[in-house]
């Protein structure tokens, strides 16, 4: 499996590391992944992806994937999927999983959060539509459940509709009972996930993959 | 009171005095021991009567017979009245921990012992200690660990135990013994192994007190975790080292193949343990599987392999530290599913009773024991070894966290390290440990000197500072009390996410070891392990089977376990001729309610008990989550002879997608009210007593909470209209909700899933008889595990 870096050179790299934040150790080592991926193309497509065994026991796996392809992880003001991405595309996603660094201000804490909470946010935000509303939350909340084959699908919709809620009596307050609430806008959805750590608790250790383990796992 | 107590034990132990003295307590009295007065030849009657008198005697007494056990209950007794004589008086508990407290109890007792110069019970001695003292605590500290966080940080918690024990070890005894190079404080004549050994004594970290100052101040969890992990996994590392310095010790040279031979054996004894325990863990929970027609002796099965455990380890001279441990976490999860809900209640009162008594007795005996032995003082060693044991466990903690800091997801920061080092009490271990030094070292009186200051020092000093200084350094604390619904959804979400990306990127992290390992569980273990696999979502089955037992105990219990004692509000409904206003009332009293049914109600959801107190059972109304879902609008429906269980607009809710909808009758398959408030003759007080029985519904375990004035009687009536289950009958009554609801709804509540969520309706009815819906909430009902 040539891990040949392509036209990608150390300049493009470097490039992307400035904007990313990644080192260029990293860099190459997603790189590498990605051809791994893409079967050594220049684009990645769904197929690809979904063609990872491992990840055919994760309950969300559809939704991981089509995170790759919103464009609204992309950094890009646009929404919409694209078909295929590329490297620097790829780079982007992977951008929403660095973990905090040691030494961040406030500031940059709170906006590797929302960073996060962006890209978690758009997993439910199917449509588009800037608000997560019952049905998608109702779907988010049945797929997690399902491969835990734990709760029915009666109960799962039960407990989006809690959940939905919950978020409106933590927002709205009190609600007439002629309101009806439209759905998790995102300043909402970072309410109710203000006291949870995910800057800690949402990050993917780049440094130590392994080039030997990045071809285990993985058969095309 | 507490005067009282004391004069109550300090009786008792007059009364013991006379009792004589003895070398040995073991509760199978080897017949050396016994001391028999001279009898008659044994067996019956006597066949050749004496010349003088052999009239039956009307009253004898054979105290010789029953000394044994009768001094050891009678001792078991006096720990445990000091123990209820301290609770008795809150403050101290609070700035004092209780191992303070126990061993000057334990002084004043050992100095009247010393003065009527009596010697106390050899509770000490290698065999007692070892075989009956510490497996009751240790099974406790395994039982009752967190698992989750354990395993999330087991990483960082081995490293401090094993690690951090060694360097402990190592670094205190070569100080010690260049210490002792100084003429000065004369002891030249303890060579390098005897100092190795007791410093590897000295080492042992017991941090009991502070554990209970930690939860109590809801330090975060991590550090929780890791002095936890640490404190139990580095009784056995101690342990280890004990044994392979007192082989060393006898040697009189040592070689370089002995300390490779020594790591070797450390490994052996760690991996071996862990290896017994797990197995052991699997057969008790195989046995389980079948126990279902003897279910009273269910918890037998538990002890009985855990105490099997430890003592085919002891056999092998394995670590039985790590085996019983290791033999309690894998046994709890599979066994807890099996077994009845009493046994399980059963099972975990008896750890915790059996945990606390023997700590309770070892500090106890710790405070008789320093005044009645003989001591040998050294200011240079003693004061030496109390800076340099402080001094090493510092340098240790910091090292120690720098290395493992960056791989760690949340590090430490330096009040956290700071508090690692700070709460290294010493304790039970170390004092058993030195007791049980062979006497062939030459100053075994001076090591038993100088532990017993360490643990006096740690124990008193650090212990009862610990709590000012954790509050004034602030450390991170949890919080505890804000995991909702989103969070936790999202929670798993992040963890699916994570593990798919990094299967994405062909990472492996403890993610995916996670994963593996739940699939594995459920594809093979459960399946052998546990009776009855359906999957994990047999709500029903279980609610039966909790249902059958808890309607039972219902009205038993008045019991602490609900938090019935702070949140009831009593309301004197006098009689109201004149009557204030019904709306002055409700409105007042109205925060009242919505605070009970939060406080009792609204809860946090854990998969384990993250915390749990060395000193009382596990808190379980904390596991029980019920969810409140507000509906405002109900809450509206104050007006007096109005119970419109208002939105339930059962025209609309077909078609549309809104939120308003889901408060509708559709959305759930079911809901009815519960009495809260039941009718008065005027005259009676009305309690307005937290939770109405739920469920919580989702994973394995369904849990009730009991309310005993609440109960559902078939005596109400459905009304259709507002959809509400009103009650038309008086008195106190208690719960059989689920029981009610599959009476009433048989079809919902069947073999499938029936919808969990419940309206819970605060109705008062006045002395007109007519219903007012004070508030009402929604009720979402979840298994926990």
């Amino acid at each position: 499996m040539g891990a040949s870096q392509s036209a990608g050179t150390e300049h493009e790299f470097q490039d992307l590391a400035d904007r990313t934040g990644f080192s260029l150790e990293q860099i190459g080592n997603i790189n590498k992944r990605f051809r791994q991926l893409s079967n050594n193309e220049e684009t990645l497509s769904r197929e690809d992806l979904a063609s990872i065994p491992a990840l055919d026991n994760n309950p969300i796996r559809a939704q991981i994937i089509n995170a790759f392809f919103d464009k609204r992880n992309l950094h890009q003001n646009e929404t919409g999927t694209v078909q295929e991405i590329g490297f620097e595309e790829f780079l982007m996603v992977m951008t929403h999983f660095r973990p905090a660094a040691m030494g961040i201000t406030e500031e940059e804490r709170e906006n590797l959060r929302r960073d996060k909470l962006r890209f978690l946010f758009n997993m439910h935000d199917t449509d588009s539509d800037g608000t997560i509303n019952l049905e998608e939350y109702r779907r988010v909340v049945e797929e997690l459940l399902s491969k835990a084959g734990t709760i029915g699908q009666e109960t799962a919709k039960a407990i989006a509709d809690a959940a939905m809620l919950e978020v409106a009596s933590t927002t709205r307050g009190k609600m007439e009972p002629d309101e009806f609430y439209e759905g998790i806008t995102f300043e909402n959805f970072l309410q109710i996930l203000n006291t949870f750590d995910i800057e800690t608790r949402m990050h993917v250790r780049f440094l130590h993959m392994d080039t030997a383990t990045l071809r285990c796992g993985k058969s095309k | 009171m507490k005067l009282a107590v004391n004069f109550l034990t300090i009786g008792l132990v007059i009364l013991s005095l006379p009792c004589g003295s003895y070398t040995e307590i073991p509760p199978k009295p080897p017949g050396s021991v016994t001391v028999l007065p001279p009898v008659k030849p044994a067996g019956g009657p006597q066949a050749f009567p004496d010349a003088e008198n052999s009239n039956l005697p009307v009253f004898t007494m054979d105290y010789a017979r029953i000394q044994v056990p009768f001094e050891v209950t009678l001792w078991v007794l006096l720990a445990s009245f000091a123990k209820i004589g301290f609770h008795v008086y809150h403050k101290i508990t609070f700035w004092v921990p209780e191992s303070c407290l126990l061993i000057s109890i334990g002084l004043i007792v050992g100095a009247i012992m010393h003065s009527v110069h009596e010697e106390p019970p050899a509770v000490l001695s290698y065999n007692v200690f070892f075989l009956f003292m510490l497996p009751p605590i240790v099974l406790e500290s395994g039982y009752f660990m967190p698992t989750r966080p354990f395993f999330e940080n087991v990483g960082t918690v081995l490293w401090f135990a094993v690690v951090g024990t060694l360097w402990n070890s190592i670094g205190i005894g070569m100080s010690l013994y260049a210490v002792c190079q100084i003429e000065a404080f004369e002891v030249q004549d303890i060579n390098l192994q005897e100092n190795m050994l007791f410093a590897a004594i000295i080492s042992a970290v017991d941090p009991v007190a502070v554990l209970s100052v930690f939860e109590d101040v809801s330090v975060n969890e991590q550090l929780y975790i890791v002095v936890f992990g640490e404190c139990l996994f580095n009784d056995a590392v101690t342990v280890v080292l004990y044994n392979m310095f007192i082989f060393v010790a006898d040697m009189p040279v040592v070689e370089p193949v002995d300390v490779f031979l020594g790591v070797a054996r450390f490994f052996v004894v760690g991996l071996g343990g862990m290896g017994f325990g797990v197995i052991f863990g699997f057969v008790a929970s195989f046995t389980t599987r079948f126990t279902s027609n003897v279910r009273e002796i269910e918890p037998l099965f538990i002890f009985m392999y855990s105490y099997l455990a430890y003592l085919v380890a002891e056999l092998f001279s394995i670590s039985s530290i790590m085996a019983i441990v290791t033999c309690a976490l894998t046994m709890k999860y599979y066994v807890e599913e099996n077994v009845s809900q009493r046994s399980c209640t059963t099972i975990r009162h008896v750890v915790k009773m059996l945990g606390t008594i023997s700590e309770t007795l070892i500090f106890f005996f710790l405070g008789v024991v320093t005044i009645t032995t003989e001591h040998e003082w050294n200011w240079g060693y003693i004061m030496f070894t109390l800076l340099l044991a402080l001094v090493w466990r510092g340098l240790g903690v910091l090292v120690l966290t720098q290395i493992i800091n960056p791989f760690r997801t949340i590090p430490f920061n330096f009040k956290d390290q700071f508090i690692l080092g700070y709460g290294g009490l010493r304790g039970a271990i170390s004092f058993a440990l030195v007791f049980t030094l062979p006497d062939s070292i030459g100053r075994k009186k001076l090591f038993v000197t100088t532990t017993i200051c360490m643990i006096m020092f740690t124990v008193f000093i650090q212990g009862i500072s610990i709590r000012p200084l954790i509050e004034f350094i602030n450390v991170r604390r949890t919080n505890r009390n804000l995991e909702t619904i989103n969070v936790e959804i999202h929670s798993r979400l992040i963890e699916h996410t994570i593990a798919g990306v990094e299967d994405l990127c062909g990472q492996w992290s403890h993610y995916y070891w996670k994963d593996k390992f739940l699939k594995f569980n459920n594809r093979i273990l459960r399946k052998i392990l546990i009776r009855d696999n359906r999957a994990e979502s047999s709500i029903v089955a279980l609610y039966k089977k909790l249902e059958l037992q808890n309607a039972m105990e219902i009205l038993d219990t008045v019991s602490g376990d609900i938090n019935a004692g702070s949140s009831i509000v009593s309301l004197q409904y006098e009689k109201k001729s004149s009557g204030k206003p019904k709306r002055k009332f409700v409105a007042a009293d109205l925060m009242n309610m919505h605070d009970i049914l939060s406080k009792n109600m609204y809860k946090i959801r854990q998969r384990t008990t993250a915390y749990t107190t060395k000193h009382s059972l596990p808190n379980d109304s904390r596991t029980k989550e019920i969810l409140i879902r507000r509906h405002t609008s109900i809450r509206r429906s104050l007006r007096p002879g109005s119970f419109n269980g208002p939105v339930w607009n059962t025209r609309t809710y077909s078609t549309s997608q809104k939120y308003r909808h889901t408060y509708s009758f559709k959305g759930f398959t079911l809901f009815f009210t519960i009495l809260y408030i039941t009718v008065s003759p005027a005259t009676q007080p009305h309690t307005i007593t937290p939770p109405p029985p739920c469920f919580m519904v989702g994973t394995t375990h369904v849990e009730i909470i009991r309310s005993p004035t609440l109960r559902l009687t078939k005596h109400g009536g459905w009304n259709r209209k507002s959809q509400t289950w009103t009650h038309q009958t008086k008195g106190q009554i208690s719960t059989g909700l689920m029981s009610i609801a599959r009476v009433f709804w048989p079809k919902q509540v069947s073999s499938s899933y029936w919808c969990p969520l419940v309206v819970v309706s605060l109705q008062q009815f006045d002395h007109e008889g007519l219903v007012h819906t004070v508030s009402s909430e929604h009720l979402m009902l979840r298994c926990v595990r």
